[in-house]
């Protein structure tokens, strides 16, 4: 008895239409974010995470807009990332009913980003969210959707990120990103184990018990997924029942 | 049509809860307000906050809302929320020790770390997601809502009161700790009911329908 694991469906947002790319390409629509963050929540997801992949800087508020609108009906945390390059990004998200912004490439190019964050709006709402690809034996971090390298070793940048504030991980396998092939495993627990704060496990998910895996074997405190939700493969609800039965705390 | 105040002094962002508390009763005239006579003719107070207990504490007492918050805790149904909850304790152990409101007799303390389950597993901190409440007493606030339900946590440093009986509820993390505490006409929780889905709904119903009576 206590604290539950979280299943967190995820939104990619893209103008205001929810994608999902196979590998970032062959993206499908998934219809409209805020009807599907009222599914999910009607569903008892545990959080919900917006993904802004819009490229234009112009088209931008439509995610402020999105959030706007299901954080006046949606009770549950909501956490934005995508573009998220200065304070005034967070800060308008905040102001939108977002509890909790998602740091990206901006961290890699300026690590004090996410140190004055943390001091300015508090660690609980500065997410730093990693995407780390298996280089040699050990994993680096990519910037740009998976395609650059930095060459940043991926468990000394998340304890890096720690001890500048950041109050959560998010950490995406792009080797498994789209695939439906399971989390890196390997790669999520070596986070896990080496950071104090949550970790919230990403990339790869195709079936329910890829989200158990990354919670037994990965260690992970939070499971992200999006494709098996947003085509209805599987109701949240399936996957904290499935959750249930392998032993995991979830709430129902 | 009944009111309720929510304190704005700068510490976090009143979205959610204002638009919670509007949701869990449509018929409540919600008022965002840092102004003193708005929050002392209202009916009820909710006195929310994120953040660090330094700030909080500087900013109510340069705005004069710690004594806005002294008069409410004696007069009307109060709502302290996280840090608006850290923040009614006599001192807090964050920032190197703080002295807060005193509303409430007790200190605010750190989870220990590291933190470790009896399985030998390492908590992470802040303790963060969905946790169960186990109702202590019962109370005008908890109708409706099952006993051990799940609410949403964020935090580092937990309330540890003087007086057992003013806990209205606990959790464990792992130990048990006190995530709601009861005075009289003030109730406070750790956890964000405003983020708790249907039972943090309820809970904020329950509040805007209270009288400030046991």
């Amino acid at each position: 008895m206590g604290l539950a694991k979280r299943i967190i469906p995820c939104l990619d947002v893209d103008n205001g239409r929810v994608v999902k790319g196979v590998k970032f390409i062959d993206i499908r629509d998934a219809g409209d974010p805020v009807e599907i963050a009222r599914r999910y929540d009607r569903e008892g997801a545990d959080e919900i995470t917006f993904l802004d992949i819009t490229a234009t800087h112009h088209n931008r508020d439509t995610i402020v807009h999105v959030v706007e609108q299901v954080a006046s009906e949606v009770f549950i945390p909501l956490t934005v990332g995508g573009g998220i390059r200065t304070l005034d990004d967070i800060r308008r998200m905040l102001n939108a009913g977002a509890d909790k912004v998602a740091i990206n490439s901006a961290a890699v190019f300026n690590p004090d980003f996410v140190r004055e964050a943390a001091e300015r709006f508090g660690s609980q709402c500065i997410v730093v969210a990693i995407d780390a690809k298996k280089v040699g034996d050990s994993w680096e971090i990519f910037t740009h959707g998976g395609r650059k390298s930095t060459g940043i070793n991926a468990i000394a940048w998340a304890e890096k990120m720690v001890s500048y504030g950041a109050g959560e991980i998010l950490l995406t396998s792009m080797d498994r990103d789209g695939t439906r092939e399971g989390f890196d495993l390997s790669l999520t627990r070596a986070i896990s184990e080496a950071v104090s704060v949550p970790v919230i496990a990403s990339g790869g998910v195709g079936c329910l018990d890829h989200l158990a895996d990354g919670i037994i074997e990965g260690k992970a405190d939070a499971v992200l997924a999006a494709s098996i939700f947003h085509f209805a493969e599987y109701t949240i609800q399936q996957a904290k029942e499935h959750l249930a039965t392998r032993g995991i705390e979830v709430r129902l | 049509m009944s009111s309720v105040a929510v304190i704005d002094y700068g510490m976090g962002n009143l979205h959610s809860i204002t638009k919670a508390l509007q949701h869990a009763e449509p018929d409540v005239k919600v008022l965002v307000t840092s102004d003193a006579e708005t929050i002392l003719r209202a009916d009820r107070v909710v006195f929310p906050g994120v953040g660090a207990i330094r700030d909080c504490m500087q900013a109510l007492n340069e705005s004069g809302l710690a004594e806005v918050i002294q008069n409410v805790a004696n007069t009307k149904p109060l709502l302290g929320i996280c840090l608006g909850m850290q923040a009614l304790l006599s001192d807090s152990e964050e920032n190197g020790g703080t002295p807060c409101l005193n509303i409430i007799s007790g200190h605010v303390r750190r989870f220990s770390e590291p933190l470790y389950n009896s399985d030998g597993k390492l908590l992470k901190i802040p303790h963060m997601g969905w946790n169960q409440v186990h109702q202590a007493q019962a109370h005008p606030l908890w109708e409706s809502i099952a006993q051990d339900s799940r609410f949403y946590f964020v935090h580092s440093y937990y309330a540890q009161p003087n007086e057992a009986c003013g806990v209205a509820a606990t959790s464990q993390y792992p130990e048990p700790f006190a995530c709601a505490l009861v005075q009289k006409n003030v109730f406070a929780v750790q956890f964000h009911p405003e983020k708790s889905q249907t039972a943090g709904l309820q809970l904020l119903k329950n509040f805007l329908h209270w009288d400030g009576h046991l």
